[in-house]
């Protein structure tokens, strides 16, 4: 049952991707992109681990799809269609793609994996603990760091958003 | 995956001899072919509340002529609904037009699975539950911005992002207020959520902080399912019908039923964490566990009536104060009060019984 649920899995999404890189209509690929990432989400449900799932399915289905929807929606008009690069481009595309499959692979298959039999699920708590934890094995450091960085991003966001102001209050030649 | 249904009992007698894994194919078909029908006949019943409550306002009295109080009205539209021809524009794009009514249906059907309406009519509890719903609500929005992009219309395009920037703007609000109620439940888990809720429901329990929250929820549910006051993605005087202008026949019906839907499980989650969810009040019919449907159900009409009751009271708000309501007030607003109940859980200050 898992398998066959975990194979049509892996099948739609290598399918999707596939369509994803080749499709000429951009909302198309993304839609596909999406189609992936759900899966993805689909396979942490597989194996039980629900948190990691929904975050998948938040962030990126919900977050970063959502986003790129709004700016394809912004710049791209319902009738263009994507160029379609030349040869040269399209094989150097291909050799660069292969030598990173053949990174991938080589790196998965000389790595050993040990099979865990645990049945135990990961709750949110064991998750908060660990992450707010200053002992061995806690993520207190990275966490805070993280908070900075988005601290730092989002007010970049806002000054860059403002602008300067078109009309200066204390010129009064105008 | 656990779904605990005592589904496979009152099987016909030739799937009783079959194999487990075929059973428990079976089941899962059995329980996902249930919720279809509890979502169709909510949605269609809930269409037809909402035209009563309506005409109601209104001093009509709305439709009574089908059946008793009109009761098959709604069944007899969707059948013309059904029976209409199915148009579109002519350079659409026809693969994510057809698409978009499938991503607003299945998120919704999606999250009527974790709702539980009694303590044994729950059929996927899952330990992230509240997340779990707010995960799958944030895709909705995929299947209005896909539909008004892809109809090739002015109109629908407009009505699409600003349904998007609604949709994003508001699901923090939600998050947070739901957040809120965390706090003091110290779990994601819906049914046990509602096992702490045997001490008081949580309304009562978070007093001052949990009506804050529960205020911010609704009106934040309210925008988030694109109603009245908060419904410029329709917005009939500026737009046509907005984003589903183009859709026509049964299409149109999945977006229609899908809002009510929406608007159901809205309704439903703040019953789940506010007001006990299917426990009845204080406790009286705790001996007749089946009677959880009827106080379930009950909670969530009075809140969709709420629902109902701001669409047709206040006037729609312009785009500029949705998003300064939401940003300037609801936002910080939530994050004080998370404080708030933080500093109340943490001093003891909880009413319980």
């Amino acid at each position: 049952m898992e398998k066959i649920i975990f194979y049509s899995l892996a099948l739609i999404m290598i399918v999707f991707a596939i369509a994803s890189v080749i499709s000429r209509k951009m909302l198309r690929s993304v839609i596909y992109l999406l189609f992936v990432l759900a899966g993805i989400a689909g396979i942490y449900f597989l194996i039980d681990y629900n948190f990691l799932a929904a975050i998948q399915l938040t962030i990126y289905a919900g977050g970063i799809i959502v986003l790129i929807i709004f700016s394809v929606l912004l710049v791209h008009h319902i009738e263009l269609e994507l160029a379609i690069p030349k040869i040269s481009k399209q094989i150097i595309t291909v050799l660069g793609c292969l030598i990173g499959l053949g990174v991938f692979l080589v790196t998965i298959y000389g790595h050993e994996f040990n099979v865990i039999e645990n049945n135990n699920t990961t709750t949110t708590a064991e998750i908060g603990t660990l992450l707010l934890s200053y002992e061995t094995g806690g993520f207190i450091l990275p966490f805070e760091v993280v908070s900075v960085l988005l601290l730092a991003a989002m007010i970049g966001a806002i000054v860059i958003a403002k602008g300067k102001k078109l009309i200066d209050k204390n010129d009064e030649t105008i | 995956m656990n779904i605990v249904f005592g589904m496979t009992y009152i099987l016909p007698w030739p799937l009783s001899i079959a194999s487990e894994g075929t059973l428990s194919i079976v089941e899962m078909v059995v329980i996902a072919l249930v919720y279809l029908g509890i979502f169709s006949v909510a949605g269609l019943f809930l269409v037809l509340m909402e035209r009563r409550v309506a005409a109601w306002f209104q001093l009509r009295i709305g439709p009574n002529r089908v059946g008793f109080q009109g009761l098959l009205q709604t069944m007899a539209d969707a059948l013309k609904l059904v029976s209409k021809e199915l148009t579109g524009t002519v350079k659409s794009d026809k693969f994510l037009y057809n698409l978009a009514p499938y991503f607003v249906i299945v998120t919704a059907l999606m999250a009527l699975a974790v709702i539980p309406f009694t303590k044994d009519f729950h059929a996927f509890d899952i330990n992230i539950g509240i997340f779990f719903l707010i995960a799958v609500s944030s895709i909705g929005v995929i299947g209005v911005l896909l539909g008004g992009w892809s109809s090739n219309n002015k109109f629908a395009l407009i009505g699409a992002m600003r349904s998007g920037v609604q949709t994003i703007s508001y699901e923090l609000s939600i998050g947070l207020s739901l957040l809120t109620m965390i706090l003091i439940t110290g779990t994601l888990q819906l049914s046990e959520i509602i096992e702490v809720q045997k001490n008081g429901w949580l309304i009562v329990q978070g007093h001052i902080p949990a009506i804050i929250a529960f205020m911010i929820y609704m009106i934040a549910g309210t925008a988030e399912t694109n109603r009245a006051p908060f419904d410029m993605v329709e917005a009939e005087s500026e737009l046509g019908a907005g984003f589903h202008t183009e859709y026509s026949g049964m299409k149109f019906a999945y977006f229609f039923l899908a809002e009510f839907i929406n608007m159901f499980i809205i309704a439903a989650i703040a019953t789940t964490i506010f007001f006990g969810g299917w426990l009845s009040p204080f406790g009286i019919t705790e001996s007749i566990p089946w009677l959880g449907v009827f106080w379930f159900l009950l909670k969530t009409l009075v809140l969709v009536f709420l629902m109902m009751w701001f669409r047709w009271t206040f006037p729609r708000l312009r785009v500029d104060q949705l998003l300064t309501l939401e940003w300037k007030y609801l936002l910080p607003l939530n994050l004080m009060n998370i404080v708030l109940m933080a500093l109340m859980v943490w001093g003891g200050l909880l009413i319980r019984f």
